[in-house]
């Protein structure tokens, strides 16, 4: 029995959102910094994970923890992380501490209410039961307890983007809090009709389980070890029937073309650190099961399948840059432009290659780092002017350098420039999806295009040309704001350089998926005629 | 043999010497919860009759709750004395098992009086009459609503504390309904605990036309269903020549080969079982609340006092499903075939009908109602499996529920205005920032009436779909979980007008209850969350419960 640190490095955030709710109404800065704290342990644990996670260890997961917990359904408290975990554990412990830091004046009352309504312990309560909840749901390798956690976490996310918005603008505090109870409500029939289509799936799983094992396991390991031995097979259709259901609650949180419809809705409404929280982090938790529940449990059906969702993240790609071209409000571009990435996430997981897969793990952190910061600089822009609409700004650099200077890193970063973290991402995705699927990765690589289309539109019509009146007296960053973006630009720059220490941890997660879907690389087809000689390097010359 | 024959010999077996009438064995000991229960409502009874006014109040309280938790202590007694397993057997010459499942549903239904004795002694909610506290009961029952008695007797502060005994005789009653295991002793069963059921349903103290409208109803219709359950057990009699259980079994199952003289010439006629089986059923349904026997349910929860719409909602669907599963376990399993695709379509019904109509509801008490509606559904879904998961996973899904769907009531008790309850969804707009607990509570009901993770409801939901898929009922589940998405809708939008809307100038208050009401509705929530994060104890008990008596 070893030390528990998975448990634990969920329990703290838990533990810290109870702390959080129980300060006293008055004290909302204690809350806050009650909540930062935890946030921060929570930090340090999942560096502690970074440090004793060795990538070259034999199996597939490490740090593992079991216990018995519901016997009568199978169930078992399992969890262990493999080297896609651990980078997406250390993505989210990460992203946090600035999601809280950033969001610190957000749900400030405006006027103080009844004392016994505190928006305040609510808010940063609810984002540590987000992470707590994400947390376990990357660290679960028993998929009962991923679903329990991948389901209860709308809750807490449904409260933050349904309760807490922007400051009204022009349309005033009821239409506001209308179209906020719309994109909360939005959000959280899509995702709870998605997993209870999942839970169809889940209770088939069992069934299959129970009736050719003896007795119902939803452990990972265990599923993939009987089907390895032959014990366990699934019939064609039943496979194929499981895989949809699974794949289909991963699509609506990922989200893919055509489920993606709450995502713009969902973060445009949101404060701005509520939406770098949903597409930064839990989405992350759609994306990721993909790579661990659906390809690793049927492996047959995700390669029956492969075709059709290769098709669907393209046409997300396209369809999602397009639509981020037209938007006029600055938000809902970012949650487009996300839709575009999350697009060329599952278009590298279905690629089949190990670089196309690599590259998808990457793109889940980079996406994360860069949108964070994308979407927290534009959050420090609008609560500056009060409007969304990026028509209401203009030559902003003039007036806060720092800020529009920022915003220009990030917005290059999401557009992936050489140089900036998602650069590696997005071309070792692309070059995965060629080795196998030319036209395909050919047709993505308009993405890049469109992506420096609307980020480059962007950035110029609020940032440049003359300043605009309401523009005038904007502050540049406070001390504050600096210290959320600063530390983000800064590990896009780095993991831009220097991707090593992530690929290292990633690639021998990658490649054991890749051996449970029973696929190799595609050999490369380069024309090689003869084995070249010393002949001819003398003829040549 | 002709019938010239079988009426001589009917003759002459009247005829021959008068056998000694055996005296009837009736085992005290195992049938003391019941007795218990009964003793106490006759005891409550007397104290009505005898003690002055003043006083029957803590009396009748006291006296019912102890009267409980002495039965909850004999079927603790009886199923640590092995009775649950492998002494459980019938009593009372083959009128009432006392098995597993029995004993089980018996605990759960004592569990959920005891928490509604809690809701029915609250006094704080109303405003206290000449510096007498009432409760939600009428005044003077007999008096005519408006009328001058009426009006003297709520103005002397009158409390109608005869619903306590009242409440023990229903409580008897559903102690021997899932027990019965004759058609008769099922049949006097269900008359005893639904005829106090009608009286409590008009009793509310506010809105009594409403409240006695709906108790006319209940009691017709029920009359009617009873009616029904009572042709059904004449013509099964006509079948097997006997009303016992085992005794229908083995007729159904052929092992039965000379007939008795008097009923040679209908006797196996399979006519006679499958419409008789079915009129059983229906009365059994309407209990229970499946579509198309629903139509009472949204009316009577609407009329009948909240803390008794609690009640029946919990106590009866444990009482009701458990003789369902009896019926169909003990006295129907040879008859799967022919009871099974009727019961998929009924169950597949429910759920959708319950689901759908749920949404369109504007008053909470109404919404509740069909969100039982469709949990009768979910449960059904479970019964149909035919095997002793689909047993355990029932027992497991009723105690789940019902303390869900009591706890969920006494908060609705407790959201007031000048005319009583608020119970009109528009009023409960923005109670999320006037009372974030009673609202955050409220939620929690909701999200376990939804089957969300970590709560109860998703624990009962889970095993009941998994038992009907091991069962091989597929399509059942996948209705199940797409009437789950549409029921979540309108849960969802409480929540959302709770928290997410801004509170109205004339909206409701919420009423600061006593002790008794607060430690109801603190063991709902205990009991939803604990079976939501740790049910494998229950789980446990409800498997080692499931096997019947026969």
């Amino acid at each position: 029995m070893s030390f528990p640190l998975l448990t634990l490095t969920a329990a703290v955030p838990a533990l810290g959102a109870v702390a959080t709710a129980a300060v006293p109404a008055a004290r909302r800065t204690a809350a806050k910094w009650t909540a930062l704290a935890f946030s921060l342990a929570t930090l340090v644990l999942a560096a502690v994970q970074l440090v004793r996670f060795a990538p070259g260890a034999k199996g597939p997961f490490q740090l593992t923890e079991s216990h018995a917990w519901i016997k009568d359904f199978g169930v078992r408290y399992e969890l262990g992380v493999d080297g896609i975990a651990v980078a997406l554990i250390a993505l989210t412990a990460v992203l946090v501490p600035f999601v809280i830091l950033a969001g610190w004046h957000d749900a400030d009352p405006l006027e103080t209410k009844s004392s016994r309504w505190r928006p305040t312990q609510g808010f940063f309560a609810l984002i540590l039961m987000v992470e707590a909840m994400v947390l376990i749901a990357f660290e679960a390798t028993d998929v009962f307890l991923f679903y329990i956690f991948f389901e209860a976490m709308l809750i807490p996310m449904y409260f933050l983007i349904g309760g807490f918005g922007d400051r009204a603008g022009e349309h005033g505090e009821a239409e506001t809090a209308a179209q906020r109870s719309y994109a909360a409500v939005k959000f959280l029939l899509y995702n709870l009709a998605g997993g209870l289509i999942m839970l169809a799936a889940v209770i088939g799983l069992y069934a299959v389980t129970a009736h050719q094992l003896g007795a119902g396991t939803f452990s990972l390991q265990e599923i993939t070890q009987a089907r390895a031995d032959g014990r366990l097979e699934f019939a064609t259709t039943t496979e194929r029937a499981l895989f949809l259901g699974f794949f289909f609650a991963f699509a609506v949180k990922a989200p893919l073309w055509p489920l993606h419809t709450w995502l713009p809705n969902a973060m445009g409404e949101a404060t701005a650190p509520v939406a770098v929280l949903i597409t930064a982090v839990v989405d992350k938790v759609g994306t990721f099961a993909m790579l661990r529940f659906c390809l690793q449990l049927f492996p047959e059906a995700s390669k029956w399948a492969t075709p059709a969702i290769l098709v669907l993240s393209l046409v997300s790609i396209l369809y999602g840059a397009l639509l981020a071209v037209g938007q006029r409000d600055i938000k809902r571009l970012i949650a487009y432009a996300s839709i575009s990435h999350f697009g060329f996430i599952i278009l590298g997981i279905f690629a089949m290659t190990t670089q196309g897969q690599s590259g998808a793990t990457l793109y889940m952190v980079n996406h994360g780092i860069s949108t964070a910061a994308l979407m927290l600089v534009a959050g420090f822009l609008i609560s500056r002017r009060g409007s969304r609409l990026i028509a209401d700004y203009g030559g902003v650099q003039k007036v806060a350098p720092v800020l529009a200077g920022t915003f220009l890193v990030s917005g290059l970063a999401t557009l992936s420039l050489p140089g900036l973290a998602p650069f590696v991402s997005e071309f070792l995705v692309l070059v995965g999806t060629f080795t196998r699927h030319p036209v395909i990765g050919g047709i993505a690589t308009l993405g890049i295009v469109l992506a420096a289309l609307y980020v480059l539109v962007l950035y110029q019509r609020t940032m440049t040309g003359p300043v605009r009146e309401q523009v005038r007296r904007m502050p540049d960053l406070r001390a504050r704001e600096l210290a959320v973006v600063a530390p983000l630009i800064a590990l896009l720059l780095f993991l831009g350089v220097y991707p090593k220490p992530l690929t290292k941890i990633v690639n021998p997660a990658v490649e054991h998926t890749m051996s449970q879907v029973h696929k190799t690389d595609p050999r490369p087809d380069v024309p090689v005629k003869a084995p070249v000689t010393a002949h001819d390097v003398e003829a040549a010359k | 043999m002709s019938h010239a024959a079988s009426v001589h010999s009917l003759w002459t077996l009247a005829a021959d010497a008068p056998k000694k009438i055996p005296g009837p064995h009736i085992e005290y000991a195992q049938l003391a919860p019941v007795l218990i229960v009964l003793g106490a409502a006759l005891l409550g009874v007397l104290v009505e009759a005898f003690l002055p006014r003043r006083a029957r109040y803590h009396a009748q309280v006291l006296l019912t709750v102890v009267g409980l938790a002495a039965a909850f202590a004999s079927v603790v007694a009886l199923a640590v004395g092995g009775y649950a397993h492998d002494k459980a057997h019938v009593a009372a010459m083959g009128a009432v098992a006392v098995d597993g499942p029995a004993l089980f549903l018996q605990g759960t239904v004592l569990l959920v009086g005891l928490v509604a004795v809690f809701t029915f002694a609250e006094r704080r909610l109303d405003p206290a009459v000449q510096g007498r506290p009432v409760d939600s009961f009428a005044a003077q029952a007999g008096a005519v609503p408006g009328g001058d008695a009426e009006q003297r007797a709520v103005m002397a502060g009158f409390v109608t504390t005869e619903v306590f005994p009242v409440l023990l005789f229903a409580i008897g009653g559903m102690l021997v309904f899932p027990a019965a295991n004759d058609l008769l002793t099922l049949f006097v069963a269900l008359e005893v605990f639904s005829l106090p059921l009608y009286v409590l349903c008009a009793l509310a103290r506010r809105q009594r036309l409403l409240s006695q409208e709906a108790a006319v109803k209940y009691f017709l219709l029920g009359a009617f269903s009873s009616a029904f359950l009572l042709f059904g057990v004449a013509l099964l009699y006509g079948y097997a020549g006997t009303v016992t259980y085992a005794g229908i079994a083995d007729v159904v199952s052929g092992n039965v080969q000379t007939p008795g003289p008097a009923l040679a010439d209908t006797m196996g006629n399979d006519a006679l079982l499958l419409v008789g089986g079915a009129m059983v059923l229906m009365g059994l349904l309407f209990k229970v609340g499946a579509v198309p026997f629903h139509m009472w349910t949204p009316d009577v929860y609407q009329g009948a006092p909240t803390p008794v719409t609690g009640f029946m909602a919990a106590a009866t669907k444990v009482a009701a499903f458990g003789a369902l599963l009896r019926l169909l376990y003990v006295v129907l399993p040879g008859m799967r075939w022919d009871w099974r695709p009727v019961m998929w379509g009924v169950a597949i019904v429910t759920m959708l009908v319950g689901a759908i109509v749920a949404v369109t509801q504007t008053d909470v008490k109404r919404l509740l109602a069909y969100s039982s509606i469709a949990h009768a559904g979910f449960i059904l879904a479970g019964v149909i499996a035919v095997s002793p998961a689909g047993v355990s996973s029932v027992l497991f899904y009723l105690a789940a529920y019902s303390f869900v769907t009591l706890g969920a009531f006494a908060v609705v008790t407790l959201v007031r205005d000048a005319g009583g309850e608020a119970t009109h969804l528009s009023k409960w707009a923005g109670l999320g920032r006037r009372s974030p607990l009673v609202a955050a509570v409220f939620a929690v009901f909701l999200l376990a009436f939804a089957g969300i993770p970590l709560t109860s409801g998703f624990a009962g939901k889970f095993a009941v779909f998994k038992a009907a898929a091991q069962g091989g009922a597929a399509p059942l589940v996948i209705i199940g979980v797409l009437s789950s998405a549409i029921a979540a809708f309108f849960y969802i939008r409480v929540i959302v007008l709770m928290f997410f809307s801004e509170p109205k100038a004339d909206g409701p208050t919420v009423a600061v209850p006593s002790p008794v009401t607060s430690v109801a509705i603190a063991l709902g929530v205990i009991v939803t969350v604990v079976l939501g994060v740790a049910p494998q104890y229950f789980l446990d008990l409800a498997g080692q419960a499931a096997v019947f008596a026969r």
